[in-house]
């Protein structure tokens, strides 16, 4: 018994061009997907995320590498023979069976007795709270009910892993980030591994145990969603996730815990942590988190305190975000609006003169490039 | 809505183009009803029912009165015999036909291979040329080929291969597959495939998927294939004469046959049958039609 | 074997093909082949073919006869030579006169309210699901000298006290020409009406608004955008109308004399399979070079599959 519910070992995928050429979808992606645990697949179009899933279902097998869901290693199993489901982005309903049948359908595939199968559909009706839709047709369903019966469709069959493909896509803004809530709880109550695929970050930071996020057909890095946000390990996933600051600089010195990098724009250095090794001279980018760093009106005494003027402010409600020329620079940064913003004294005004400051521990220095 | 009104040349040409289209037919079905035996002017509707009495050849009286032609063409056996092939070769044709053409195609629609321009081509060639090179072709192709076998298993008289049933049928199949093709893959043009993977991610098979979900989505566009199939097999005049044989005659060579010889009011009784059966055939297609959708 | 047909998706898509190409190859390529060689062939005695290689039959079609009278060898007869282009200025006509009829047809019926426009398609139809040689036969009726239409004149005629002598109107070149754009007239309707149908309404809007009166708008407007439905009902008409004999033959007599007449003929009665294949591979060679030269010139377009 494996202690991993999903595991892909280099797995690579080509595809073979309409000009004869071949591309990589999937260029050598490992990973590990623990027993009852919310797994997102994160990154841009083409990232390799939705190919690496449609390998795990059998929709595609790989060019070499080797999926094992369970423990066992699944070669060249076509997807009836899979233990898992998936739900489809565009959730493929059977447009011709009502919401029942379609619901049914993986039920008598299984040679499940009528009498059950009539049980588990009311059952799992229940639990995405469609029940007295059964003699529905999908094109009478709204687009959060059609998902909810592709959603039920996959877990009356009871799998032990879920593969979602993007789900949530189709749905306007306010359903979306009501199914993101509704689909957590269920994967919390039946306890099943998810693996769930999607372009949307703030989607996979919700709902994740971790996160992998892919690139280009690589895995750039898996974490949870704390270490991804707080501690990305390169540019691209400081960049894709959340909004930060760049600053370009080159390294002085390298302690410990503390990085020193010299910033030619600002014409002065500053004090950061590392995430993955660096040597002295190297090219560096120094990663600032907006709301990590703040602005205070006098110079004080501290590490990383620079100084600035306002160029803009854009007033969001919960925070404004201020944008400050550095020299050379200029930085995005959001100031949570503690107090009342009907006091003027809470404002920054344009081309007021400030001051930077951010701790070292929330500069991040990462490799350029 | 429409910056002009319709022209009235437009009107005036539409109207006289379906009188243009219709007038033949009516004059056909009323002579079904014309007295004259020679059907050459129309000598008035026969009104009197009784025991059939013909004067120089006027039909004065009939058991069927006004009916009478249609009468003589129940009595008819060459017409029973005719649409018994003509419905025999129509329906065998038809099932098969449809088969073999939706197969080619998802073949043609979802698959690469090698043989693939040559099918595209070769299914393509019936609808463009015409009809009389595909029945000569294939006349000629039986000939050579009965020769041969007959001569070399020695056969004679009766069992011997001969142009008939058989290669009728043989021969609709063939020119109605790349219709049937052609229709059912316009409808595949719009196919989700996914609902075919989420079938096999439940549990279907290959087989088990088409039968039960890929089929049934796109039945509306094979059964429309079905229905042209039927249609063209059913009208098909040209091919059917190249190949047919002795006692395989089907309805439009039979009427062809009896308007190069005698002509009565017989053959428009049959051609107001067939107008009629035709009318309520579509009519239930239309009404099934409407409930479809 | 079961395996490769689920793993193989190249060989999934050849068994799919299989039992078509069967019937293609076998009903459809190897006649067509075997009507070649025959071709090129001589006649026998008794009606058989000797094979051989030789282009006498192509060349008795084009003109050049060895049957001369007068001691010539060689001389031109151009009996066949007329039969082709017969056929062809036939179809032409054909052709012509079915856009003429079928445009304001079509046109009517697609800016028709869109609910009445399936009762206008369906009226159309009608006369076309009765039989093909039954078609013709109305027609026979009708043109023949004691037929309908000098019926109904000689009627008027009475009327009006003018002395009438029927028309000859069966077995002459009209009579043939009117049969075949009654045949093939809703094969160039439903293609046009499909492409006209497509152009929205609001282009005849803005086409007035922007000045242009209905001519211009139907000349720069409509009519290229209805070019897809001509080029595919020109087909449809074409190359039926090169291939018929039955037209011909009953509402022409003996007197009119097409390719697929000559093409019937010569197997069914001068049992000459040599010459009638020739004429037949020249038949489709015509259409074929037709076709692909109009359809090269305005595109083809799947209203072909609007039967």
């Amino acid at each position: 018994m494996s202690e991993f519910s999903v595991e892909l070992r280099d797995i690579v995928k080509k595809f073979p061009t309409p000009e004869g050429g071949e591309v990589f979808a999937i260029n050598n992606v490992s990973m590990q997907i623990k027993n009852g645990e919310f797994f997102s697949m994160l990154g841009p179009s083409g990232c390799g995320k939705t190919t690496s899933l449609r390998t795990i279902a059998g929709f595609e097998w790989p060019t070499s590498g080797e999926i094992y869901i369970e423990g066992e290693p699944m070669g060249h199993r076509p997807p009836y023979l899979r233990p898992v489901n998936t739900v489809f982005q565009s959730y493929a309903l059977f447009p011709h069976m009502s919401v029942a049948q379609n619901i049914a359908f993986g039920l008598e595939m299984e040679k499940i007795p009528k009498n059950e199968i009539k049980r588990r559909v009311a059952e799992v009706l229940e639990m995405v709270k469609l029940t007295g839709m059964e003699r529905r047709s999908p094109a009478q369903l709204s687009g959060g009910q059609r998902q909810r019966v592709a959603l039920a469709r996959s877990l009356v069959k009871r799998p032990k892993v879920l593969l979602l493909d993007e789900p949530l896509g189709a749905l306007d803004l306010k359903l979306r980030k009501e199914m993101q809530l509704e689909l957590k709880a269920l994967q919390q109550e039946v306890g099943i591994t998810f693996v769930y695929v999607t372009h949307d970050q703030e989607e996979a930071l919700t709902m994740s145990d971790r996160i992998a996020i892919m690139q280009g057909g690589n895995v750039l890095q898996v974490g949870t969603p704390v270490e991804i946000y707080e501690r990305p390990n390169c540019r691209f996933v400081a960049d894709f996730i959340g909004e930060t600051n760049f600053l370009e600089g080159e390294v002085r010195v390298v302690e410990e815990n503390r990085v020193t990098v010299h910033i030619p724009v600002l014409k002065t250095d500053i004090i950061g942590t590392k995430a993955e090794p660096l040597s002295i001279g190297e090219q560096v980018v120094v990663s600032l988190r907006p709301e990590k760093t703040r602005i205070i009106e006098n110079k004080v005494n501290m590490e990383n305190c620079f100084q600035g003027t306002v160029l803009n402010t854009a007033y969001i409600g919960s925070d404004t975000r201020v944008f400050v020329d550095l020299g050379g620079v200029s930085l995005r940064i959001w100031e949570q609006n503690k107090i009342s913003t009907l006091d003027p004294e809470a404002y920054y005004e344009r081309n007021e003169q400030v001051w930077v400051v951010v701790m070292p521990e929330n500069a991040l220095v990462l490799h350029a490039g | 809505m429409n910056p002009h009104r319709r022209s009235p040349l437009v009107i005036v040409s539409t109207v006289l183009v379906y009188f243009f289209l219709y007038v033949p037919v009516v004059v056909l079905v009323l002579f079904a009803f014309n007295s004259s035996k020679t059907n050459v002017n129309f000598e008035g509707f026969i009104t009197q029912v009784g025991p059939t009495e013909i004067i120089s050849g006027n039909v004065l009286q009939s058991p069927c009165g006004a009916f009478h032609w249609f009468c003589e063409l129940a009595k008819n056996a060459e017409v029973r015999n005719a649409t018994r092939n003509t419905l025999t070769i129509a329906l065998i044709s038809t099932f098969t036909s449809t088969i073999i053409g939706t197969l080619a195609a998802i073949a043609l629609q979802r698959y690469n291979f090698k043989l693939k321009t040559f099918s595209e081509v070769s299914i393509y060639i019936p609808i463009v040329i015409p009809e009389i090179v595909m029945g000569i072709g294939i006349l000629v192709l039986f000939s050579q080929l009965f020769t041969l076998l007959n001569g070399a298993l020695n056969l004679s008289g009766d069992s011997q291969f001969t142009l008939g049933l058989g290669t009728v049928i043989v021969s609709h199949i063939a020119f109605s597959i790349p219709f049937v093709a052609l229709v059912v893959r316009a409808r595949l043009h719009g196919f989700d495939k996914s609902i075919e993977e989420a079938s096999m991610d439940l549990g279907a098979n290959e087989l088990v998927t088409f039968w039960r979900v890929t089929l049934p989505s796109i039945m509306p566009g094979v059964l429309s294939g079905a229905l042209l199939a039927f249609t063209l097999s059913l009208d098909d005049f040209v091919i059917t004469f190249f190949t047919t044989g002795p006692g395989a005659s089907t309805l439009p060579i039979y009427v062809y046959g009896l308007l190069r010889r005698i002509v009565t009011p017989q053959v428009n009784a049959l051609s107001a049958v067939w107008i009629l059966i035709i009318l309520v055939a579509v009519f239930f297609t239309q009404r099934l039609q409407n409930r479809q959708t | 074997m079961l395996r490769k047909l689920r793993e193989d998706k190249s060989f999934q898509g050849t068994t799919l093909i299989s039992p078509t190409l069967l019937f293609m190859v076998g009903l459809l390529v190897i006649p067509l082949i075997l009507t070649l060689v025959i071709s090129f062939g001589s006649r026998a005695a008794d009606g058989t073919v000797i094979y051989g290689f030789s282009f006498h039959n192509y060349v008795r079609l084009f003109g050049i006869s060895t049957e001369c009278t007068g001691g010539k060898t060689i001389c031109f007869d151009p009996t066949y030579a007329r039969i082709l282009s017969r056929s062809l200025s036939l179809a032409f006509n054909t052709t012509v006169l079915a856009i003429l009829m079928a445009y304001p047809l079509a046109y009517f019926i697609a800016r028709a309210p869109s609910k009445k426009r399936n009762t206008f398609l369906f009226l159309i139809l009608v006369p076309m699901w009765t039989n093909f040689v039954i078609r013709v036969y109305a027609w026979m009726m009708l043109l023949r000298t004691h037929g309908v239409i000098n019926g109904v004149l000689g009627w008027l005629a009475g009327l009006f006290g003018i002395d009438f002598t029927p028309f000859e109107m069966l077995y002459t070149q009209g009579a043939v020409l009117v049969g075949m754009v009654y045949e093939f007239l809703p094969f160039m309707i439903l293609p046009l009406y499909t492409s006209l149908e497509k152009i929205d309404l609001s282009l005849y809007e803005a086409s007035a608004d922007l000045g242009a009166s209905p001519i211009r708008t139907f000349l720069r407007m409509t009519l290229p955008l209805s070019m897809p439905g001509v080029v595919s009902g020109t087909i449809l008409v074409f190359v039926p109308v090169m291939g018929t004999f039955i037209v011909s033959d009953l509402l022409g007599g003996r007197q009119i004399v097409l390719i697929g007449n000559l093409i019937q003929n010569q197997f069914l009665i001068a049992r000459d399979p040599t010459f009638g294949s020739a004429a037949s591979i020249i038949l489709m060679i015509m259409t074929l070079i037709v076709t692909y030269f109009y359809t090269r010139k305005f595109g083809l377009s799947e209203e072909i599959v609007g039967i």
